[in-house]
C-alpha cells in the first residue's frame, strides 16, 4: 500500500535568491525515487487546501533532496520550514525519465527545471549538460552538475557562461547526441521538440501543469498528446517529445 | 453501533461516499487504502462518447477551496462498462454509482439504457456541470428541463435514479420538487458553484476556460443550507456534499437532512480524507452516544 509519508527536514539552506534546498529524511521515499519523479507536498498552514508538486532533485540512502523557488503562498510556507520540522507528502509520483543505456545523452534544462535533472545526470553515463539561467546570481549546482558530465552554462543576460539560450549551445554539438532529456519553461520544451524533429533525435520532455490529486484521479493536470489528453501526474510528467502537442 | 444506511432500497455499509470527478474510478485511491471501507464511490462523470475536456489550466486554488474546469473528460460509458466496472465489482465491495451527463435529453436516456444490464448500483444524473457548453448546468437551472430529464432517465433506468442539483439557482427547492414530481428516487447536492479567479498581474483569468466550478470548505455553509431547505421540501432521500473535510462536517450534513454524504475536494488535501471522514463520524457517534447513524438524518433542531 502507498502511504502519505512523514519526512523530517534534516537540512535547509537558501542556494540562490528565493531558492530553497531541503533535505528530507524518509527511507521509503529515498529508496523508491527515480529521476524525474516528484512529490506532492501538503501545505499545512490551515489555509491552502491543494498540495504543491515539487521534483525530486536527488536521493541517497534515506535522504531526498528538493529545491524550489518561492513563488506564492505555498512555496513561501515551505520556505519557512526549519530543520526538525516534518513535511507530509505523497511520493514518489509520476513516471520519471526512462534511461536508454548506451545512448549518448544530451540534458537540457532551464531555470527551476534544472533541479529535476540532477539525479538523471548522475544516472546517465557522462552526458552533455546544457543549463540556462536568468543571470549569474541564479546559477546553481554548477559544481555538482559538472561532476556528472560535460557541463555548459548559458545565461539570458550573458553575465555568466554563454550569452544566449542553452538550446543554441546544444544545437552546435548536436552531432554527438542520440537522445535529449529536457525540463524547463514551456517555450524551451517546445524548442527542444523542434530541435529533436529537425535532427531526427529522440527526446523526453518533463511537462508542468497545475495539479489537484497528484495521482491521476481528477484529470485537471492533463497534457495534450497525440493519444489524447493524458495526466501529467500519472502518465507524465515525462512524455516523448513526438507525442506532445504544443499549441 | 450501526453505520448502515438504506438509501433507495440499497444498503450502504456506511454513509460515506466519494464525489464524482474527484476520485477517478477509485483505483488510484485504492493504492492508498482499501476503498471497500467506504460506503461507495461515484465515478467520474460519464458521457456516451469519450470526451477530451477543456484546455489547461483546469484548476485554480482560491481562498477556502478551488475552481475546476475539467469539462467532463472521460473515457466514455462503453470503456467504463467493459473495463472499470468489472474490475471494481470483482475486487471491491463498496457500492458503485455511475455519474452520467449528456448534451441532449436523448443522451441522458441513452446513458441510462446502456447501464441497465450492468452491475452499477445507482445512477447519479449530473444536470449541474458548469464546465460544458451544451447542456450541463443549463439543464439543472430550469425546472421544466429537470422534470424532462428525470422522466427520460427514469423511463430507461433499471437502477435507482438520483438527480444531482446545481447550486447556481435562486431557489433550489424548486428544482428538487421538479425532480421529485418526475419520479426521481433521490437527490444529490451540491455540485460546484460557478466562480472565477483573475491574475491581477497579467489581468487574465487563471483558468483557460475563464470560469469554473468552486468547491471545497468555502462552499460548505451554502451546501448545508441547501440540503436543509431541500430536506424540508421533498420526501425523497438526499446525498449531501460540498466542502466536507472531516467527520463533523459530514455529521452537519446529516443533521441538515442528508442520508449519505460525499467527499470531494478533501481527497486532494489528504488522500485518506474519505476514510478519515468515516472514522470521524464513528468517533462522533461514540462521543455523543449515538447508537445508529440513521438517528442523525434530519435531526437538526432549528431555533
Ligand atoms: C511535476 C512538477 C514538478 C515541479 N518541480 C518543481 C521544482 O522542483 N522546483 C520548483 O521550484 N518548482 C517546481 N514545480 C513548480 C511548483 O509546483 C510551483 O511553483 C508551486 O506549486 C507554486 O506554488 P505557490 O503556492 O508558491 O504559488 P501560487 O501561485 O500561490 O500557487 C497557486 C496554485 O497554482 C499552482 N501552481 C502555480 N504555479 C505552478 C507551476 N509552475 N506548476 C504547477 N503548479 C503551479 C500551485 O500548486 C497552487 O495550486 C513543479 C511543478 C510540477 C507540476
Ligand atoms: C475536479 C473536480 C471534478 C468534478 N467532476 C464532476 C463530475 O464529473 N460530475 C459531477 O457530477 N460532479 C463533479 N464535480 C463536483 C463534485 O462531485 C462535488 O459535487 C463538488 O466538488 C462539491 O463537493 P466538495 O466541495 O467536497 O468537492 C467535480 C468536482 C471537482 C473538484
Ligand atoms: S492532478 Fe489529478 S489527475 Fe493529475
Amino acid at each position: 500500500m502507498r502511504e502519505d509519508l512523514k519526512c523530517e527536514i534534516i537540512f535547509r539552506r537558501e542556494i540562490a535568491p528565493n531558492q530553497i534546498e531541503l533535505i528530507l529524511k524518509n527511507r521509503r521515499l529515498a529508496q523508491e525515487a527515480r529521476p524525474g519523479q516528484f512529490v506532492h507536498i501538503a501545505i499545512e498552514n490551515g489555509v491552502n487546501i491543494l498540495r504543491r508538486p515539487i521534483s525530486i532533485c536527488d536521493s541517497f540512502m534515506e535522504n531526498t533532496r528538493i529545491i524550489f523557488e518561492i513563488k506564492g503562498e505555498g512555496t513561501r510556507w515551505l520556505a519557512e520550514r526549519r530543520e526538525g520540522d516534518v513535511l507530509t507528502l505523497m511520493g514518489p509520483l509520476g513516471n520519471g525519465f526512462s534511461i536508454e543505456p548506451g545512448k549518448r545523452a544530451f540534458v537540457i534544462g532551464g531555470g527551476i527545471g534544472t533541479f529535476p535533472l540532477y539525479k538523471l545526470c548522475k544516472t546517465l553515463n557522462k552526458p552533455e549538460i546544457f543549463l540556462g539561467f536568468r543571470n549569474k546570481d541564479m546559477v546553481v549546482m554548477e559544481n555538482e552538475f559538472s561532476m556528472t558530465g560535460n557541463l555548459h552554462i548559458a545565461t539570458d543576460d550573458g553575465s555568466y557562461g554563454y550569452y544566449g539560450f542553452a538550446i543554441t549551445l546544444a544545437e552546435e554539438k548536436i552531432d554527438g547526441c542520440d537522445i535529449i532529456y529536457a525540463c524547463g519553461p514551456r517555450p524551451m520544451l517546445k524548442a527542444v521538440k523542434a530541435l529533436a524533429e529537425k535532427y531526427g533525435k529522440k527526446a523526453q520532455l518533463s511537462m508542468e501543469e497545475r495539479m489537484g490529486c497528484g495521482i491521476g484521479a481528477c484529470l485537471v493536470c492533463v497534457c495534450k498528446t497525440t493519444t489524447g489528453n493524458r495526466q501529467v501526474c500519472l502518465q507524465g510528467p515525462v512524455f516523448d517529445a513526438d507525442e506532445v502537442i504544443f499549441d | 453501533m450501526n453505520t448502515k444506511v438504506n438509501f433507495c432500497g440499497i444498503e450502504f455499509d456506511n454513509p460515506v461516499l466519494t464525489a464524482s470527478g474527484t476520485y477517478g474510478f477509485g483505483l488510484e485511491y485504492d493504492q492508498y487504502y482499501n476503498i471497500s471501507q467506504l460506503g461507495g464511490i461515484s465515478v467520474k462523470g460519464l458521457t456516451l462518447k469519450e470526451r477530451e475536456g477543456n484546455p489547461t489550466p483546469r484548476i485554480a486554488e482560491t481562498y477556502g477551496g478551488m475552481l475546476n474546469s475539467v469539462g467532463l473528460q472521460n473515457p466514455g460509458v462503453e470503456t467504463f462498462k467493459s473495463f472499470y466496472l468489472p474490475k471494481l465489482k470483482a475486487e471491491k465491495t463498496c457500492k458503485v454509482i455511475a455519474n452520467i451527463a449528456g448534451s441532449t435529453v436523448e443522451d441522458y436516456a441513452e446513458m441510462a439504457r446502456s447501464l441497465r444490464d450492468t452491475a452499477v448500483d445507482m445512477l447519479e444524473v449530473n444536470i449541474s456541470c458548469p464546465n460544458v457548453k451544451n447542456g450541463g448546468m443549463a439543464f439543472g437551472t430550469d425546472p421544466k428541463m429537470v422534470e424532462t430529464i428525470t422522466r427520460a432517465v427514469k423511463s430507461q433506468a433499471a437502477q435507482p435514479v438520483v438527480m444531482k442539483l446545481s447550486p447556481n439557482v435562486t431557489d433550489i427547492t424548486e428544482m428538487a420538487r421538479a425532480a421529485e414530481s418526475a419520479g426521481a428516487d433521490g437527490l444529490s447536492l451540491i455540485n460546484t458553484l460557478l466562480g472565477m479567479k483573475i491574475d491581477v498581474r497579467t489581468r487574465r483569468p487563471i483558468l483557460a476556460n475563464n470560469m469554473g466550478g468552486y468547491s471545497g470548505p468555502g462552499v460548505k455553509p451554502v451546501a448545508v443550507r441547501m440540503v436543509y431547505q431541500v430536506a424540508r421540501a421533498v420526501k425523497i432521500p438526499i446525498i449531501g456534499m460540498g466542502g466536507i473535510m472531516n467527520g463533523e462536517d459530514a455529521v452537519e450534513f446529516m443533521l441538515a437532512g442528508a442520508s449519505l454524504v460525499m467527499v470531494g475536494t478533501a481527497n486532494f488535501t489528504d488522500p485518506f480524507a474519505a476514510l478519515k471522514v468515516k472514522n470521524g463520524i464513528i468517533d462522533y457517534m461514540r462521543r455523543c452516544g449515538v447508537e445508529d447513524v440513521n438517528e442523525l438524518i434530519g435531526a437538526v433542531k432549528p431555533n
